[in-house]
């Protein structure tokens, strides 16, 4: 078996793959509770995609660390207290430092525990791979992760509310002054639905090897 | 007796699992492939959240809230441990799913071949947490209380899986865009369900 240097291809795969072709919310289907709920404005997105970033890389190497130890049948309890672990570290982080950012995010932050693209990762990857090659991928998921939520907060606070992380882009513009109004509707729930499902549309009219045969 | 049945109204329509706040959306994305998966699934998750949200709801109240603990002695009137909640809420779910398995195994083996395959995927749905910390969050004031809304809570995430189920089973002959097969359309029908669920609101009995 020949050692790869850290950087190699096969390892910059596991960086770039999880961005498109098999990005977790809108290929592998994980972690969508969270991405929705908190995307109505870009400052809690950004902050969310970091705790998941933190989260599941360190957790990702955790379980890697330690996955010759588990036993199998009780893992998904190890899982869980590990995830609930980091979970708690980075609440109190949040709640020190952006203490308003926090009480938007409320239960979501909690949420990361049972976000299934943390126990998604570990069963599928860290189980089974050493803690370097477990790092990667837990960065890469949580990139591909918080892209989705970054562009799906991006449209919904232009469109709903005319700013992009409280400033007001759309007056600064003069948009307003052609007749635009914000559209109110993106800033309710359904609408983050609709707007992953045309994000979703796109990346596969796309990208078509994604296409799924019912 | 009506304050009850408003939390229980509530819990259903208006501040929906699925369609208000997106919780237990993995398992509803992948388990609504068919009307009778889905009717499983969903009574499951009913029968998991009327049971863990009451036992949450006195680990709340008599162990982890800030001034609970004076029960066994006023020196603790200061202590808060809320900071341990997600890993005390998270392990009594765990616990709790897998006693259940075990007692209906043991008891209802026909109840075990219906609900049995959802039990162990309900522990990491979000769903149940989610209930668990909206009950901290909104500090319902009774027993009762909190499990009136676990069990509606529940009840809405079941309306909410059995409806997607039947539209995806008839969307099945419909000629959906290519690029909009499977997933992307489920999304967008979701959210139109959440729009027209949003007419709810408001209601007060």
């Amino acid at each position: 078996m020949s050692k790869d240097s850290f950087l190699s291809k096969k390892n910059k795969m596991l960086l770039s793959d999880p961005l498109d072709d098999n990005n977790p919310i809108t290929v592998q289907v994980l972690g969508i509770c969270s991405a929705l709920a908190i995307t109505v404005q870009l400052k809690p997105a950004v902050v969310m995609a970091l705790s998941v970033l933190v989260v599941l890389s360190v957790a990702n190497v955790v379980v890697s660390l330690m996955r010759k130890m588990i036993p199998s049948r009780i893992r998904i309890i190890v899982f869980l207290v590990v995830i609930a672990t980091l979970v708690i570290l980075v609440d109190q982080v949040l709640k020190a430092f952006v203490y308003d950012v926090s009480k938007e995010l409320s239960v979501f932050v909690g949420l990361i525990i049972t976000n299934c693209i943390i126990c998604g990762r570990l069963e599928a990857f860290a189980m089974a791979n050493p803690p370097g090659k477990a790092f990667l991928d837990g960065l890469g998921n949580s990139f591909g992760y918080g892209v989705i939520l970054i562009i799906v907060a991006f449209f919904r606070e232009l469109l709903g509310a005319g700013t992009l992380f409280g400033y007001p882009v759309l007056e600064k513009l003069g948009v307003y002054d052609l007749g635009y109004e914000n559209n109110g509707m993106m800033i309710l729930p359904p609408m983050a639905l609709v707007t992953v499902g045309v994000l979703i549309w796109w990346q596969r009219a796309r990208n078509e090897k994604l296409i799924e045969n019912e | 007796m009506q304050e009850l049945a408003n939390i229980f109204i509530k819990s259903i329509f208006i501040d929906n699992m699925v369609f208000a706040y997106f919780l237990g959306m993995c398992s509803y994305l992948a388990i609504s492939k068919t009307v009778k998966t889905s009717v499983g699934m969903g009574a499951a998750v009913i029968f998991v959240l009327g049971i863990t949200i009451p036992f949450n709801y006195l680990l709340e109240n008599y162990i982890l809230k800030e001034g609970a603990l004076v029960w066994i002695s006023n020196d603790f009137i200061n202590v808060d441990l809320s900071f341990l909640s997600f890993i005390m809420f998270i392990a009594v779910i765990a616990s709790i799913v897998q006693l259940v398995e075990m007692v209906i195994e043991k008891f209802s083996p026909s109840l075990y071949s219906s609900l049995g395959i959802f039990l162990p995927l309900i522990a990491v749905n979000c769903a149940i947490l989610g209930g668990s910390l909206f009950m901290q969050e909104r500090g319902y004031t009774s027993i009762i209380e909190a499990t009136v809304f676990g069990l509606g809570s529940g009840v809405g995430w079941f309306l909410a899986i059995v409806g997607i189920a039947a539209i995806r089973e008839k969307i099945r002959y419909s000629n959906v865009p290519p690029a909009l097969r499977g997933l992307g359309i489920t999304y967008i029908i979701t959210g139109l369900m959440g729009i027209a669920f949003m007419s709810f609101m408001g209601i007060k009995l």
